[in-house]
């Protein structure tokens, strides 16, 4: 996930990483990752990036950061729950995954390259 | 191909939806989604967030998601669906440069399992949680990609990457795709994204050069480039294979 801030909207937090901030911590599906104080929101990136396990690279000279996926288990997914992608189409219009729920999905990779 | 399939298939509860990995955007994808003509989501994904978020490091790749939003397979290779009456063989223009006729025969080599992923598919379309196709999801988040912490670091130089291309600071995207590829090395979105970044030439092709300019081989800022990557490991092992 980029970042133009440390401190970001818990909305944009959740699209972006995948992980739902609750009361019992940071969750995926069934898994939650207890989280050493509330995410609050704004959400403070670095501490709960910590907590999770999530790395933080900063490209200071241009104000960015990119915020690492978790490696919970070593693996690339934490759950079998799908996190609620949200992309564009060609007309920049975004589009959301769990809008899709009540139907089989096939998401495609593919690259022009 | 796709939308032919899509479309036999979704008035069974199925729908497809289609990523463009592609830090150019719609510059870089448009002409291929118009031509495709989707009726489905063609989504464009310019920092490669299905790397992050499903473990997608390779093309073409699949994940299947079922009714209620649970992955059932994650991600895998994803074999165009066969064709029902093969198109003429296409002959290549007499003046193709050599490089790029060396890479269609490592691309022809690649292995694909159409068959078995194909039928499949339309297992688990037809019998949903009761295919044998549709994992567990123990067994979803087994099979997932191996993702350790350097690798997750890696991950970030990338998005880094693709941010600083896109914002015009393409010698800094340089050194993060460059620490992207050392610390994932078996993704090769990583590196064929940022090898497609180096034009080599002009026209419709230079894109899928993927590799040093004969002219100037030093100026090349990466340590592989596509024809050597894909000699190193072996085209047939390109995409892991398919297992039920």
């Amino acid at each position: 996930m980029l970042l133009r801030s440390l401190f970001v909207p818990r909305s944009d937090f959740e699209a972006g990483t995948g992980w739902r901030l609750k009361p019992e911590g940071a969750c995926q599906g069934n898994v939650c990752i207890p989280l050493s104080q509330p995410a609050g929101d704004p959400v403070d990136v670095a501490r709960v990036a910590k907590d999770i396990g999530m790395p933080l690279v900063a490209a200071p000279e241009y104000g960015l950061w990119a915020l690492g996926p978790a490696s919970i288990g070593s693996r690339a997914l934490a759950s079998a729950q799908a996190p609620d992608l949200r992309l564009p189409d060609l007309s920049g219009k975004e589009f959301q995954l769990s809008s899709l729920r009540g139907q089989k999905v096939l998401l495609y990779a593919w690259a022009p390259y | 191909m796709w939308q032919a399939l899509r479309n036999e298939l979704q008035p069974k509860g199925f729908e497809l939806v289609t990523v463009g990995l592609d830090t150019q955007g719609d510059a870089g994808c448009r002409a291929f989604i118009e031509a495709a003509k989707p009726e489905h989501p063609s989504l464009i994904d310019r920092h490669h967030v299905l790397a992050d978020l499903f473990g997608v490091i390779n093309i073409p790749s699949s994940v299947w998601i079922d009714e209620n939003g649970m992955i059932v397979r994650p991600a895998e290779a994803a074999p165009a669906p066969p064709q029902a009456t093969p198109g003429p063989p296409r002959s290549l223009p007499a003046d193709l440069p050599q490089r790029f006729v060396e890479i269609m025969a490592e691309a022809a080599k690649i292995k694909k399992d159409t068959q078995g992923y194909h039928s499949a598919l339309r297992d688990w379309v037809e019998h949903g949680a009761a295919s044998r196709f549709a994992l567990s999801p123990d067994e979803v988040v087994i099979r997932s990609r191996p993702r350790d912490n350097a690798k997750a670091l890696g991950h970030a130089h990338f998005q880094l990457a693709t941010q600083l291309e896109m914002d015009g600071h393409h010698k800094s995207a340089i050194q993060h795709f460059r620490e992207a590829h050392r610390l994932v090395p078996d993704s090769w979105t990583f590196r064929r994204q940022a090898w497609s970044l180096e034009k080599v030439g002009d026209g419709p092709l230079a894109r899928f050069w993927q590799g040093p300019n004969p002219e100037t081989p030093d100026a090349w800022p990466y340590a592989g480039d596509w024809l050597g990557d894909i000699r190193k490991v072996g085209a047939e092992n390109y995409s892991e294979p398919w297992r039920p």
